[in-house]
């Protein structure tokens, strides 16, 4: 049993001593920059050998240990790679004249002094925050108006729930291309043969956003309507029954009863949605990408009339080839969102504990 | 006993079949026209005139053996990334939860609260570092991360990890740790608990997270297009359509049958697991 023992010992010290000097191996021919094929292989093997040893050791006491760190390790490196470290340099290369690939010195803050000069990067700022309290007004009354509708007893309302959820399912890019399909065929026919109007929506910035808007409830309100459901469904029957007893309408009903008992549910709708119209991105590149025209803002012709913050962002960078500007602008998004988010927290958590 | 259909009872029902009508128009649009040529749908895009069978099949095989899309190659990438992510994302998010879970030290909140505040953080702020991150490190290593399969999962668990984690611990705290002592005094080592005896509990969280994740991994659209570009040759089902758009201007026949092809996967899983899908996105929505 004992020399069982040891013999494992001495195998897992083996593999681990084995998988550290192919890492190390690795990352010194790495560093003397010897391009050979191999290298990104033995890396890998390396570290799986590694933590192969790692397991076998034969330890009581440290075992625990061992299967934490080996538990831990594989999400928290993908995590600190792709989302902690980025972040890091991205704010870090927000105050450079970062091209992308290298940089060659620091800006200080005038990357964030210049943005607000720039009257169209104002103007993305502007609808976004106009475009994130329509859709969260807009959508979370359409939707409670569906849960609300999607509730009352009648046949086939599982078949509608199902209908109205199904545009979630798809992406904003696929989705976007057919709805500029319709707004660019279906719906200017329509106004062409009505008034002979010959001008499709997406051409003018302000009907553009109102496209973005339908399409954006259009997407999301059946999503929303479901958690509300959710919400609905958790009212108690006999607190209901107790008011239809004391002579309440139905809408009575809804606006004294219901509606403050799903007050959580409706402080989940509106951070979802705000979040949501805030990051929109896929729906605004491929129904508009952007464009619609602008006659005068702060003296300026635009052509980026609907394009809002994530695509201002995005064209910045890989259009424009201005990356520190861009991340520059994706720092204040960030910014804005938190300050957002952490108030909208606070707010609600307040008013939840008063009701 | 046979209920009168009263004038308001009519009146709902007319507004569930409206509704029903605009939600789905856009779809009804687009199965119409694929069986349609391109000069018929600009004529009138609202009309069954002209459709046709070989019409459909024309449009699908052009659009199927079109060398910006390549529906096959498209498909089975994004199949392959979303399947791979989930299963991944499912292993080690379970397996960190229950350590971060079981753990109170000061070490294991810092991990969890640093997950919860990255929560927060948008893509657009990451997005630019990070392709250059992953092609440098990718470069100095001799590992291809852009334009690669292991490139793009390991970015999905990174970016799925955090939601993952969030979800999988508030289900863990719930599982009382009596059961984990028994097996514990039984003489279960500490990985034996975690797969014997947490791993099969967890299953109703993890099939919610994996909808959630799921439904995000095969829609995205900016984190691929940034790592696998528009011309590569790995490409996912939303690139792949941008891609094709692109280089097809008005050719909305062509057009519309990729974007069939694109939503069809969705819709026929949707058709199988309505109830997990809505449940999973209603209650990840809930918890987070």
């Amino acid at each position: 049993m004992s020399s069982n023992k040891s013999a494992q010992a001495v195998a897992s010290i083996v593999v681990l001593l084995a998988g550290l000097a192919s890492i190390i191996g690795a990352l010194i021919i790495d560093l003397m920059r010897f391009e050979l094929p191999f290298r990104g292989g033995l890396l890998v093997l390396g570290i799986l050998l590694f933590f192969t040893g790692l397991y076998f050791i034969p330890t009581e006491k440290h075992h625990k240990t061992i299967i934490n760190i080996i538990f831990l390790f594989p999400l928290l490196f993908c995590f600190a790679v792709t989302v902690i470290i980025p972040f890091g340099l991205g704010l870090f290369y927000s105050t450079t004249d970062w091209n992308g690939i290298r940089m060659t010195g620091f800006v200080g803050l005038r990357n964030y002094t210049e943005m607000f000069k720039d009257p169209s990067f104002l103007w993305s700022l502007i609808i976004t925050v106009v475009f994130v309290i329509i859709n969260m007004i807009v959508v979370n009354v359409v939707g409670l108006a569906l849960a609300v509708l999607c509730t009352s007893k009648i046949r086939a309302v599982g078949f509608f729930r199902a209908a109205y959820f199904i545009p979630n399912l798809i992406g904003g890019i696929v989705l976007g291309y057919i709805w500029q399909f319709i707004f660019n065929n279906v719906v200017l026919k329509w106004t062409l043969d009505a008034f002979n109007y010959n001008s499709s929506m997406l051409s003018r910035y302000n009907t553009a956003f109102m496209a973005i808007v339908l399409v954006y409830v259009w997407q999301y309100a059946g999503y929303i309507m479901m958690i509300y459901i959710t919400g609905l469904t958790t009212v108690p029957k006999d607190v209901i029954e107790a008011a239809a007893i004391d002579g309440a309408t139905a809408v009575q009903t809804f606006f004294k009863i219901k509606l403050p008992m799903i007050a959580s549910t409706i402080t989940i709708c509106t951070f979802l949605t705000l979040q949501s119209a805030f990051k929109q991105f896929d729906v605004n590149m491929s129904l508009t990408n952007g464009t619609g025209s602008v006659q005068n803002f702060m003296g300026q012709y635009l052509s980026n009339g609907t394009q809002m913050l994530a695509l201002n962002i995005y064209n910045t960078a890989i259009t424009k080839n201005n990356y520190a500007m861009g991340q520059a602008k994706a720092v204040l998004f960030f910014i804005i969102l938190s300050i957002v988010s952490i108030a909208q927290v606070r707010i609600s958590n307040k008013r939840e504990v008063e009701m | 006993m046979v209920k009168k259909l009263t004038p308001l009872g009519v009146l709902i029902r007319l507004v569930f079949l409206l509704i029903a009508m605009y939600v789905l128009f856009p779809f009804a649009l687009v199965v119409i026209n694929v069986f349609r040529s391109a000069n018929d749908i600009v004529a009138n895009p609202v009309s069954m005139a002209g459709m046709s069978v070989t019409k459909l099949h024309t449009n699908l095989v052009s659009v199927i053996n079109n060398s910006n899309f390549s529906f096959w190659s498209a498909f089975m990438t994004s199949a392959v990334v979303t399947i791979l992510s989930l299963v991944l994302l499912a292993l080690f998010g379970g397996m960190a939860a229950w350590v971060i879970c079981r753990n109170k030290t000061k070490w294991s909140t810092f991990i969890y609260m640093t997950f919860i505040a990255s929560m927060i953080i948008p893509f657009q702020v990451v997005m630019l570092p990070l392709i250059s991150t992953f092609r440098d490190v990718g470069q100095f290593l001799g590992i291809n991360m852009l334009q690669s399969f292991p490139g793009i999962i390991f970015a999905y668990l990174g970016f799925g990890g955090a939601m993952t984690v969030f979800i999988l611990t508030g289900f863990i705290k719930t599982v009382p740790y009596e059961l984990e002592e028994a097996a514990s005094i039984d003489g279960c080592s500490p990985e034996r608990i975690y797969f014997n005896v947490i791993l099969p509990l967890l299953k109703p969280p993890i099939v919610t997270v994996t909808i959630l994740n799921g439904m995000w991994i095969w829609n995205d659209y900016l984190l691929p297009s940034l790592m696998l570009g528009h011309n590569g040759k790995v490409k996912t089902l939303p690139v792949a359509v941008q891609a094709f758009v692109g280089s097809y201007v008005k050719q909305w026949d062509l057009i519309l049958t990729a974007a069939l092809l694109a939503i069809i996967p969705m819709i026929i899983l949707f058709l199988f697991a309505q109830k997990q899908i809505m449940g999973g996105l209603v209650d990840g929505a809930i918890k987070s």
